[in-house]
C-alpha cells in the first residue's frame, strides 16, 4: 500500500499536463498529419507553425495587441485599486461595507451583458478598435477584484504603521509610495497578476470591441482558422504561446498565489 | 515640552472615550499614565500625537495652540505596544528615517543614527532587517527612532507589555535614564501600577475614560483622593467594604471591628468604603494592628515566594472577593475557611462619594 502513494498524484499530474502536451504535440505536426491519423509524438517534426506565426504580421501583431490592452488594463487596474483600497481597508464611512460587496457582484455578471452597451458608447466616443478601449472594459471586473486583493493585503498591515510613519514627519503620499506599497509588495504583485490573467482569458469583450488595429490574438485565431480552412498546426503552436506570458508572470508570484485567491486574507 | 489639555473630550459615534479632561503635563519630566486596559490611555496619547482630533477641547504643546496641527508638524515620537517598524529598511534606515525627512546632512544622520544604536545596543545588528530581531531588539529599534529624533515630547504606549519578564525590567531600569539626559517630556502608558512605581515621576490614574487623580507617583500611591485612584494603583485590586462608624469604633461586620484611629477618628458616624491592598491582608496573626476575619478560600496562587488567595467574607458581603497576597509560602485549600488578619491601621477610607477621608 504504502508503495503505491505515488500512484494517485502521478495519475492525477498525467491528467492535468495531457491536454498541453497535446497542444504542445499537435504544434510540431503539419496539418495533414494531425487529420491523418493518431500519433503519440510528431513523426513529421516541423517548426513551420512558428515560424509561420512569428514572422507573419496578422499572426504577431494578435499578440502585441494583447499584451499592449493587457498591460494598459493592469496598470490602470492596480493604480486605480490601490487609493480605493487603502479607503476600505482604514477607513469606516457612509455604506462603506455595502460598496465593498457591490463591487465584487460586479464579477458576477457575465461580462457578454456589457457587450453591447460598451460597443455602442465607445463607438460614439471614437474608443472604438483601440487598446484602451478593451483595457478600460477589463477594467469592470479586474479593479473590483484588485480592491478586494489589495484590501486583503493591507488590512494584515497594522494600522500603528500608518500612525509611526506620520509621527515620524511622513507625509500620506510620502507614506504610502515608501512605505506602505513597498510592504504589500506582494498583494500589488497578486493583484496584477490577477489582472494580467483575467484580461489575458477574456475574449468576449476584447473581439467585440476591436476590428483590426487593436485585434486580440485569439480573435486572431478564431478568424485565421474560419478563412484558410482547418490550420491546425498553426492554430495549436498560436495555443501554446498563449499560454507562455501567463506562465512567466505567475512564475514571480507563484508564492502568494494562494493569498491571492483568498483575496489576501488568510 | 509641556503639554496641555484643555476641556478635550473624545467621542466615537454614540460612545464617549474620553469624557471632559484637563491635564497638564510640566516640562523635562517623566510621568506615567495608569489605567486598566480600556481607561483610554491610548485614546488620550493619540490626541496628544495629533493622530486623532479632539471632539471638544483643545491641545496645547509648549503654550501653541495645536488642537488640528498634524502629527508631522508637532515634533513628537511614540513608541507603540505592538513592535512597529518598516519591515523593508534595515535597522539604521530604520533608526535614520524621522532624520532624513527632517532634511539633516548625510554625516549629521550617520553621527546620530549611531550614537543612537550604541546607546541602544543595536550596532551589531544594523544591517539587519527588524523582522530578523528578537522582540526586544525590534522595540529596541521603535524606541531609538524616537529617541534619535529628539523630539519634545516622546509618548510611550505601552511599550513593554509585549516583551518577556526579563527584557521589560532591563529596558524600565534604562528607560528614564535615556530620555532624562535629552529634556524631552516623556509619557509613559502602562496599565501596570508596579511599573508606575518603578518609574516614578508624575502620575496620571485614568479611569473609565476620566483622569481620576495627578500628582507624584509615590503620593498617589500612598493618599489616593479616590477610590477609583485607589482601585486603579492596586494590583491585584483593592480589597473593599462597606463599614460603619460608630462612636470610636469601626464595624465591618457582626464582631468585627476596631478603634477608629487616624483620619476616620475625626469624621462623622456613617456608612463609609474601607480600602485595604492586598499586601496588608494577611494569613498570619504578624501586624500589629492586626484585625481577624474569616474567610473562604476561592482561588490560590502560588508564584514563588509569594501566597495569593482570593477568598469570600463569611460575615459579610463585599463587591469582589477579597485578595490576600503575603510573602512566604502558604498551604491553603479551595474550600476551606480560615482567619485572616487585616493592617487596619493602613487601611483607607471612602465616603459615599468615593472621596478618601484625609485627616
Amino acid at each position: 500500500m504504502k508503495r503505491l502513494t505515488w500512484l494517485v498524484p502521478t495519475i492525477y499530474i498525467i491528467f492535468l499536463m495531457l491536454p498541453i502536451y497535446w497542444l504542445v504535440n499537435m504544434s510540431f505536426k503539419t496539418t495533414n498529419e494531425i487529420l491523418g491519423g493518431f500519433s503519440p509524438y510528431p513523426v513529421e517534426f516541423t517548426t513551420e507553425n512558428y515560424v509561420t506565426i512569428l514572422t507573419d504580421p496578422t499572426w504577431y501583431w494578435g499578440y502585441i495587441n494583447s499584451l499592449m490592452y493587457v498591460s494598459i488594463n493592469t496598470v490602470l487596474s492596480v493604480a486605480v485599486a490601490l487609493p480605493a483600497a487603502y479607503a476600505f481597508s482604514r477607513y469606516r464611512f457612509l455604506g462603506d461595507k455595502h460598496l465593498f460587496f457591490w463591487l465584487l457582484t460586479n464579477r458576477m455578471a457575465p461580462p457578454a451583458v456589457f457587450a453591447l452597451p460598451f460597443f455602442q458608447l465607445y463607438s460614439a466616443v471614437h474608443l472604438f478598435d483601440t487598446h484602451l478601449a478593451v483595457a478600460l472594459a477589463h477594467c469592470l471586473f479586474n479593479i473590483p477584484l484588485a480592491v478586494w486583493i489589495l484590501e486583503g493585503f493591507m488590512s494584515g498591515v497594522p494600522k500603528e504603521l500608518d500612525e509611526t510613519a506620520y509621527v515620524d514627519g511622513y507625509s500620506f503620499p510620502a507614506f504610502f509610495t515608501r512605505i506602505f506599497i513597498p510592504n504589500i509588495g506582494a498583494g500589488v504583485g497578486v493583484a496584477a497578476f490577477f489582472c494580467f490573467m483575467f484580461s489575458w482569458v477574456e475574449l468576449l469583450l476584447a473581439k467585440t470591441l476591436t476590428a483590426v488595429e487593436a485585434k486580440p490574438i485569439a480573435a486572431t485565431m478564431t478568424r485565421t482558422a474560419s478563412t484558410s480552412g482547418y490550420e491546425l498546426g498553426l492554430l495549436a503552436a498560436a495555443g501554446c504561446l498563449t499560454i507562455i506570458p501567463g506562465a512567466i508572470v505567475i512564475y514571480f508570484v507563484r508564492n502568494y498565489i494562494a493569498k491571492g485567491f483568498a483575496l489576501g486574507r488568510v | 515640552m509641556s503639554i496641555d489639555l484643555k476641556g478635550v473630550v473624545k467621542r466615537v459615534g454614540a460612545e464617549t472615550h474620553i469624557y471632559e479632561t484637563d491635564l497638564t503635563f510640566s516640562p523635562g519630566g517623566f510621568n506615567v499614565l495608569l489605567g486598566a486596559t480600556g481607561a483610554g490611555k491610548t485614546t488620550l496619547i493619540k490626541l496628544m500625537a495629533g493622530l486623532e482630533n479632539p471632539t471638544e477641547g483643545s491641545v496645547f504643546l509648549n503654550g501653541r495652540h495645536v488642537t488640528r496641527v498634524s502629527p508631522q508638524k508637532r515634533n513628537v515620537s511614540l513608541v507603540h505596544q505592538f513592535f512597529v517598524n518598516y519591515p523593508h529598511f534595515s535597522v539604521y534606515d530604520n533608526i535614520a528615517s524621522p532624520l532624513r525627512l527632517a532634511g539633516i546632512t548625510r554625516a549629521e544622520i550617520d553621527r546620530r543614527v549611531r550614537e543612537t544604536a550604541e546607546l541602544m545596543r543595536l550596532t551589531p545588528m544594523l544591517k539587519r532587517r527588524p523582522g530578523e530581531l528578537s522582540g526586544g531588539q525590534q522595540q529596541r529599534t521603535a524606541l531609538a527612532r524616537a529617541i534619535v529624533k529628539d523630539s519634545d515630547l516622546v509618548l510611550l504606549d505601552e511599550p513593554l507589555a509585549n516583551l518577556d519578564y526579563k527584557l521589560r525590567e532591563e529596558l524600565r531600569n534604562e528607560l528614564p535614564r535615556l530620555f532624562a539626559d535629552r529634556g524631552a517630556t516623556v509619557i509613559y502608558a502602562t496599565s501596570e501600577p508596579h511599573e508606575a512605581l518603578l518609574l516614578g515621576g508624575t502620575t496620571a490614574a485614568m479611569r473609565d475614560g476620566r483622569i481620576a487623580q495627578l500628582g507624584p507617583t509615590a503620593e498617589i500611591y500612598r493618599g489616593p483622593n479616590t477610590l477609583d485612584t485607589a482601585q486603579v494603583f492596586s494590583d491585584p485590586p483593592m480589597n473593599t467594604a462597606r463599614v460603619e462608624k460608630r462612636g470610636k469604633e469601626v464595624h465591618l461586620a457582626p464582631g468585627v471591628s476596631w478603634p477608629a484611629a487616624g483620619p476616620i477618628a475625626a469624621a462623622s458616624d456613617g456608612v463609609y468604603t474601607f480600602g485595604v491592598r492586598p499586601n496588608l491582608v494577611s494569613p498570619q496573626e504578624e501586624a500589629a494592628a492586626g484585625v481577624k476575619i474569616e474567610g473562604e478560600v476561592l482561588i490560590t496562587e502560588l508564584s514563588g515566594s509569594e501566597s495569593v488567595a482570593h477568598f469570600a467574607l463569611t460575615a459579610t458581603e463585599t463587591p469582589d472577593p477579597w485578595v490576600s497576597q503575603s510573602h512566604g509560602v502558604h498551604p491553603y485549600e479551595i474550600g476551606e475557611r480560615r482567619p485572616f488578619f487585616i493592617n487596619v491601621s493602613r487601611g483607607l477610607y471612602f465616603d459615599a462619594a468615593g472621596a478618601r477621608i484625609a485627616g
